[in-house]
């Protein structure tokens, strides 16, 4: 579906996709996780077709968008990062001109308005003007948006941020099921929990490169301990506190609030630090999750 | 979910243009007052200057021929009525859509090209002129404004005033940065309203620098090529107007396009 190699996007002289290698399968979902400024949105928009290339190779669904364009965007669907609405029509006129815009007859346009109007949860709003909505809503208008042409590859850009937790989770389940129709996911975030729910395979990308590739679980068991422990101590305390621990699990990670230190057995680490009679305010044992393969590959954490 | 079925065909470039005045169709639909403003200006001048200041003044001589005062500005006004129109929504709209409602960038992710979103728009600030200059020329029939069978060919040639200046203000929109901007297109159409042979003949300019200067400014190839045509007295001016303003519109178009590639396409 999605073929790049060496792909490369400046802006000026700023390089903000530094050559990258990706593969992307027919009805597969695929993440890219990374945090910002990585230069997802960047690669996302030139696999949109809407950004030229600044060089390396680059073909969608077997075209090459430097030349097909509209024809590979006919094929798409796409929930950019920011949401671009059109604020001057009503949100059923905002599904129905964009469904028209693929080139799709007036009656087709209306049936599926009325179909993604119910996929969003927001038929209740259908003739209220797209600035009356709140973000949530609109964040779900513009998801929903990108499906009115069915398309064969779904682009989405941080889809859930802006999204309550309950919102997330019924977009998951929708997306899931886009997934079992056959649809290709392609998706970015900065959320771990989202990149493992969705995704059955990611890059993690870092200032404009692919740090590392893989499912969730083979990016966990190559980069990470089976499990964590997490030990939160005063403020200013960890730098010191961390070589007295450094030997209890296989690698210790310096945050600003807490220490990480990485094991498959996290409980006997904390039954260890408190032995040693080191007073942590507060403990937890997690399993490892992609934030702690992000930490091992950049150093830092996501949410920088 | 029923899907759509099979690939559309793809969009040919006036269906494409057609979608985006549907669009903008479906916004003025709601808000149709506005677009009766544009359509009164002319109207009201017409009305002072040519039948109020006309009551003063018997006529111009135009191409040898003498005209009443109202019949000589009444064809100027109806281009003008083009040219308002067209300023209107190629300028501060597109100004709009371009910078805050990111509403291009939207079309880019369908099958639209910028071609796409050039003509369209250039097409509805078109369209718009041509609506407000076909009421007006109405207007202009029922008061004996219009001398001679001529005049149908007036409303084709207001559609080329439109085009020509659709274009080119949009153009000129894309390099706009801030609404200050607009200070330097409303400084321009002001003199280019009351200059253009509008309300005098332009033998006033005498026969120098000055009045070549005039004639080269485009609302005034507008103006003559109106009043050629309503008034019947039809000279070669006018296929140097339209010669004019056809490369004026298409030029605009292709500056628009290429613009919207470097500004959008990044
Ligand atoms: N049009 C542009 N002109 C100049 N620089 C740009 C442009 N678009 C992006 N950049 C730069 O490219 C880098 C990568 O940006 P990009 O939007 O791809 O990051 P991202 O991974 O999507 O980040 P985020 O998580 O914040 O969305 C950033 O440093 C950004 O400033
Ligand atoms: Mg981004």
């Amino acid at each position: 579906m999605i073929s790049a190699r060496g792909l490369r996007k400046s802006f000026g002289d700023f390089e903000a996709v530094k050559g990258i290698d990706v593969e992307v399968r027919r009805g597969e979902a695929f993440g890219f996780l990374g945090p910002n400024g990585a230069g997802k949105s960047s690669t996302m928009r030139m696999i949109a077709s809407v950004s030229p290339v600044s060089s390396g190779e680059l073909r969608i669904l077997g075209m090459d968008p430097a030349t097909d364009g509209p024809a590979i965007r006919g094929r798409l669907g796409v929930c950019p990062q920011e949401d671009t609405l059109d604020n001057e029509l009503s949100v059923f006129d905002n599904l129905y001109i964009y469904g028209r815009y693929f080139g799709i007859d007036r009656a087709t346009c209306r049936d599926r308005a009325h179909e993604l109007l119910e996929f969003a949860q927001i038929t209740d709003k259908a003739k209220a003007k797209v600035e009356n909505l709140s973000g949530g809503m609109k964040r779900r208008l513009t998801i929903a948006r990108s499906l009115i042409n069915s398309p064969d590859l779904l682009l989405l850009d941080e889809p859930t941020t802006g999204l309550d937790p309950q919102a997330r989770h019924v977009l998951w389940d929708q997306l899931f099921r886009l997934k079992q129709a056959g649809v290709t996911l392609v998706i970015t975030t900065h959320y771990m929990d989202e990149a493992e729910q969705l995704c059955d395979r990611l890059v993690v990308m870092d200032k404009g490169l692919i740090a590392a590739e893989g499912s969730p679980r083979e990016l966990i068991d190559a980069h990470s301990t089976r499990e964590v422990a997490e030990l939160r101590f005063g403020v200013g305390e960890h730098e010191a506190l961390a070589e007295k621990v450094e030997d209890l699990g296989e690698r210790v990670e310096v945050l600003p609030d807490r220490l990480l230190v990485y094991s498959d057995k996290g409980e006997e680490v904390v039954t260890a630090v408190l032995e040693r009679g080191l007073q942590p305010i507060a403990t937890l044992v997690r399993r490892s999750t992609l934030e702690d393969v992000f930490l091992r590959l950049t150093g830092r954490s996501l949410a920088d | 979910m029923a899907l759509v079925t099979g690939i559309p065909a793809p969009l040919t470039p006036v269906s494409a243009a057609r979608l985006l005045v549907l669009r903008n169709f479906i916004v003025y639909r709601s808000a149709w007052k506005l677009f009766l403003t544009g359509f009164l200006e002319p109207l009201l001048y017409l009305f002072s200057i040519g039948i109020g200041v006309g009551q003063l003044i018997d006529g111009f001589e135009f191409h040898g021929e003498q005209v009443p005062y109202a019949t000589f500005v009444a064809p100027a006004m109806l281009a003008t009525s083009a040219f308002n129109g067209a300023l209107l929504d190629s300028t501060f709209n597109v100004f709009f859509k371009l910078k805050y409602e990111k509403l291009y960038d939207q079309m880019l992710a369908t099958p639209l090209s910028t071609g796409d979103i050039a003509r369209g728009e250039i097409t509805w600030g078109l369209m718009r002129g041509s609506v407000y200059s076909a009421a007006f020329l109405l207007v202009m029939v029922a008061m004996g404004l219009v001398e001679s069978w001529w005049a149908l060919l007036a409303l084709p040639a207001t559609v080329l005033i439109a085009f020509a200046f659709s274009a080119v203000c949009m153009a000129l929109t894309t390099w706009m940065k801030s609404w200050q901007d607009f200070d330097k297109i409303t400084l321009a159409q002001m003199p280019l309203f009351l200059f253009s042979a509008t309300f005098f003949p332009v033998e006033a300019f005498g026969n120098g620098v000055l009045r070549w200067i005039v004639e080269a400014t485009p609302l005034f190839r507008g103006v003559v090529l109106c009043r050629e045509l309503t008034t019947g007295v039809v000279t070669w001016e006018s296929a140097v107007s339209v010669v004019y303003l056809v490369v004026m519109g298409i030029v605009g178009l292709l500056v628009v396009r290429r613009r919207l590639d470097t500004l959008l396409l990044t």
